[in-house]
Parts: C-alpha cells; sequence; structure tokens
C-alpha cells in the first residue's frame, strides 16, 4: 500500500492563505488504512482548520468529503460535494490522488494535504515500514524476498557497505543493514550462491530512467475503443 | 601478468611490503599547504603512492581528481578514491578517462558514506553504481567500451583504452565476517587488483581474518587510522563500524603527556606495521592530516 503522513498545519495553512472556503477530501483506500487520509482523518482536519481559523482570526471555513478512492475515476463520481462549489480542495489522499483530481478539476485548485512518503507495509501495531521502491525490476527473486531497494539506504546490489555494524545501518541505529538479513536469509535457505553471482550494474531504466511511466494493457485498451466506436 | 601501469602494482607484483599514505583536499581552494606537505613528508622510496580522498565522510570538499593531479606534479604517485555515492555511470566512467588523461593509474572504488553522515544531508544519494559496479565500468573501460550501448544494441567503442591498477576496500574486524567475505570476493571476480582495508588495531583479529582470506590471492594493504589521542580511540569504538581499538593502546593513550602523545601515536603505528608485516603484502597510512609522522612511523615499523 501507499504510506503518507500529514503535512505540518503550518505548511497546510501556507497553500491555504488565499483561499476562504476549502473542502478537505479523504480517500478511502491506502491512507485509510494508514491512518493519515481517511473519512475520519477528513472530519478531523476540517474541524481543527475551523478552529485553527477562528483562534487565528483567519477567514477560512472548511468542509469535507470522502470517496473510496481519488485515483478512479468512477469512484469521483460519489462525490456529496462538488469541488467548483469551493475556492479549493485539501486533498488528504496520496500523491496519485490529489494529481489525478487536478486533471479531472482543472478549475479548482487541488491541493495536497499529505506528505506520500513510500509503498510499505504494517509491520506493528501503529507502524509502517518501506517495502517497495518502484523501480520497475524487482530483484525480490535472488535477494530471499527482501528488498534492498527499497530497504538499503544505498540501494546497494551486492551486499552489505562499510557502514555495517552489529545488523544495524550507518545512516540510523535503529535501521536494519537489510543485506545482512538477505544474507542470513539465503544462508538458511541454501541460496548464498545467489550473492555470489556477478550480475551487470542495475538497469535504472526502468525506473524513471525513460521519464513518465505507464502501464498499458493493450486488449483492454482495444475494448475500450471499440466500445467508444 | 601483465606489466604493472604503477609503482604501486609494481611494488606489490614485486613482493614489497608496500606503503601507502592519504590526504584529503581542503573545504576550499587552499590547496597548495596540502600538496607542500605531502611533497615534503610523504615523497619518499618507501612511499608507493598516496590516496585522495573523494568527499571523504560526505563532507563538501576540493575533489579527489584535481588532488591527484596536484601529487602528480610534484612527483608523487597518486591513488584517485571514488565513491559512487555523489555521480552517476555517466560521471563516473568520464572522471575515470579523466583521471587517465591526467596520468592516474591507481584506482580505489567505493560505496561512500551515506549524505545523512555528512554536512550536506539534503542532497540526493546517487549510488546508481556500488563499489562493485564501479569496478565493472572500469574492467569495461579497459575492455575498450563503455557500460553503454549504441542505438543498434552495439558495445560503445573508446578512441583509447586505458588500464588501471583497481582497488576496493574491505573491513577485516566487521562483526559479520561472511558477508564481507562474501562481498570481497564480488569485488576480486570483478576485477579489484589490491585492497586497502578499514582501519585495524588488533593484529590477533587480522591475523584470523586474513586466514580466513587465504584463498583470496589479490594484495591486501592493512589500513591504519593514526589515533591522535584517547578522545580519537574512543570515538572510533563508539562511531566506527567494524573499528574496535584494543584496551592496551587506549591505556597508553591515556596515560601519555599530552606533549608525548604524537610520538605515543607515531610508535603505536609503527609497532601494528611491524606486527602485521608478516601477515599481508602492505599498509596504508591514514594520518588525518598528521603527514609529518608518515617518515618517522616507517623509520620505527622498520619494514623490509
Amino acid at each position: 500500500m501507499i504510506v503518507a503522513e500529514r503535512k505540518p498545519m503550518d505548511e497546510i495553512l501556507e497553500m491555504l492563505a488565499p483561499y476562504k472556503k476549502v473542502l478537505v477530501l479523504g480517500c478511502g483506500s491506502c491512507v485509510t488504512v494508514c491512518i493519515t487520509g481517511g473519512e475520519k482523518q477528513a472530519e478531523e482536519l476540517a474541524t481543527l482548520l475551523n478552529l485553527t481559523a477562528q483562534a487565528k482570526g483567519l477567514d477560512l471555513t472548511a468542509e469535507f468529503d470522502c470517496i473510496t478512492r481519488q485515483c478512479d475515476r468512477e469512484f469521483v463520481e460519489n462525490l456529496t460535494k462538488q469541488p467548483k462549489d469551493y475556492d479549493a480542495v485539501l486533498s488528504i489522499a496520496c500523491g496519485v490522488g490529489a494529481g489525478f483530481l487536478s486533471e479531472l478539476f482543472p478549475d479548482t485548485p487541488i491541493l495536497p494535504g499529505l506528505n506520500t512518503t513510500f509503498y510499505g507495509a504494517n509491520v506493528a501495531e501503529g507502524i509502517w515500514a518501506e517495502y517497495c521502491h518502484g523501480c520497475g525490476d524487482c530483484v525480490l527473486g535472488w535477494t530471499g524476498g527482501i528488498c534492498p531497494i527499497a530497504r538499503c539506504s544505498k540501494s546497494l546490489l551486492n551486499g552489505s557497505c562499510g557502514g555495517t555494524d552489529q545488523g544495524h545501518c550507518e545512516v540510523d541505529p535503529e535501521m536494519d543493514c537489510v543485506w545482512l538479513l538477505i544474507y542470513q536469509r539465503l544462508e538458511s535457505l541454501g541460496r548464498l550462491d545467489n550473492l555470489r553471482k556477478l550480475r551487470p550494474p542495475k538497469d535504472w531504466s526502468k525506473d524513471r530512467g525513460k521519464g513518465v511511466r505507464r502501464l498499458t494493457h493493450k486488449e483492454l485498451a482495444a475494448i475500450e475503443e471499440e466500445n467508444a466506436q | 601478468m601483465n606489466p604493472p601501469v604503477s609503482r604501486m602494482q609494481s611494488e606489490l607484483q614485486a613482493g614489497t611490503f608496500t606503503i601507502t599514505a592519504e590526504i584529503g583536499p581542503p573545504k576550499g581552494v587552499n590547496l597548495d599547504p596540502v600538496i607542500a606537505e605531502a611533497e615534503h613528508s610523504l615523497k619518499s622510496d618507501r612511499i608507493a603512492a598516496v590516496n585522495v580522498t573523494d568527499i571523504q565522510t560526505a563532507v563538501m570538499r576540493a575533489g579527489s581528481l584535481v588532488g591527484c593531479k596536484r601529487l602528480l606534479d610534484v612527483g608523487i604517485e597518486p591513488v584517485l578514491q571514488m565513491v559512487t555515492r555523489d555521480r552517476n555511470r555517466l560521471a563516473l566512467q568520464s572522471d575515470l578517462l579523466s583521471a587517465y588523461i591526467l596520468g592516474v593509474r591507481n584506482v580505489l572504488c567505493l560505496t561512500g558514506d551515506h549524505v545523512s553522515l555528512g554536512d550536506h544531508p539534503q542532497a540526493k544519494c546517487v549510488y546508481d553504481l556500488d563499489s562493485v559496479g564501479l569496478l565493472q565500468a572500469i574492467a569495461a573501460l579497459e575492455a575498450g567500451h563503455d557500460l553503454g550501448r549504441d542505438r543498434k544494441g552495439n558495445l560503445n567503442e573508446l578512441d583509447g583504452v586505458p588500464t588501471f591498477f583497481k582497488g576496493a576496500c574491505v573491513t577485516p574486524c566487521a562483526d559479520e565476517i561472511g558477508p564481507q567475505i562474501l562481498k570481497m570476493e564480488k569485488k576480486v571476480a570483478a576485477g579489484a587488483q589490491f585492497f586497502q582495508t578499514q582501519a585495524v588495531y588488533d593484529p590477533h583479529a587480522f591475523e584470523a581474518f586474513m586466514k580466513q582470506v587465504e584463498h583470496i590471492q589479490t594484495p591486501i594493504l592493512v589500513g591504519i587510522v593514526m589515533l591522535k589521542n584517547a578522545g580519537m580511540a574512543k570515538y572510533m569504538n563508539r562511531s566506527v563500524p567494524g573499528v574496535q581499538v584494543p584496551d592496551a593502546i587506549l591505556q597508553r593513550l591515556t596515560d601519555c603527556a599530552k606533549e608525548d602523545r604524537q610520538k605515543v601515536s607515531i610508535e603505536i603505528c609503527a609497532e601494528l606495521i611491524r606486527e602485521m608485516n608478516p601477515l599481508c603484502q602492505g599498509a596504508h597510512l591514514m594520518t588525518l592530516g598528521w603527514d609529518h609522522c608518515v617518515p618517522d612511523i616507517i623509520e620505527q615499523a622498520d619494514v623490509n
């Protein structure tokens, strides 16, 4: 899932400064699960904005709404409040949601209320951790299912750097040295030969090297075209 | 065996216990004093080459290549350190060609400390290649092409082909030695011809490490970072992964009078070299600005 966290209130208020009537729009998918951008958080943020506006004497009122997914055109029809009725929409979806809504509602400023941080999993109560970088060329098959691109601070491909220390990363002693985890897992699986193999340098063109990425299912796209005709 | 491309390679091939030193370019353009000090203290029959650090510890400063060029100008053979943190494969390969054109022959391939440890933590890390990838890039250049392809998918041929003496790093006293050795083997497979190690202060631990890498024929220069005082030794123990200063050394630094510190520091380095001389093929001295101590260290180490 996509993990995101709320922007600092000061930054949100600065973004909203030119606007008087704002819609805080939640998203019912990933950001609901990581408890930062769902309906409940949209309601809370709208309330907080109204209280702050009152306390600071700002000419700002906020209302809220939420749809199942901001990144899918069909769910936008479920909006109970319309963006055009507001000076701006504060989207608390991930950047995909906020960006996609900007395309669907070109006349209304769509502002991001969250910072989209990573693709992660819920590893413990209240804790999400990064598991995938979206590099476009998955290496989990030979790294024991542990991703060095997402989970090594340097995205190394050939094992620990000199900064590995008692199983931790030089960047933060709380962080695992994921290359040690990969080594140990492959050792226990009897597959250290996976690591011994010298591979060519990674093809980052599948990451962002060829610019903006898209996925096209040719068959689906063809059906769509037929229907349109 | 190919003919050596540098004095350092030549000494190692001849079986001489090879000593290298290290300088760091300044934060600023005041490189002259660093070069003058190197010329005064490091230009010697016993010092095969001098490493020039590459934006060491992710603290911005003048580059390794310019330091190497200035060393060449005063008759000192340089080792170009290259980290993969700051430049992608285009820039690294280009800098390698530039280095060769300028006369640099020794290259040390490193991954480099993470930017978050340095003085520009907001910078974007590159790590397009890692240290093994950089060795692979050099091997490609030496084979007459680069890492890329032309539009038809053919290798890009070079107009003039470099040959380097290629090195890498290993941490002999790392807490988990298995992964270190596996990566070391990969570095050799990718073309590493020498190793300069992370700092070692425990000859027994080093001996144990050398036994474990007996199957690796590549020459190893044991790294020694000069301990300037007890505080620095404690810092190394606390903050530098894979480096342990034994209590006995720490005690000597603690006990000595302030005015004797440099003398004791020199003695410690010389003793370490003497003790590890039979175990490996050379020593890499990192004096952190105390270049003037190197002649005394070498004299006291009395190695052949």
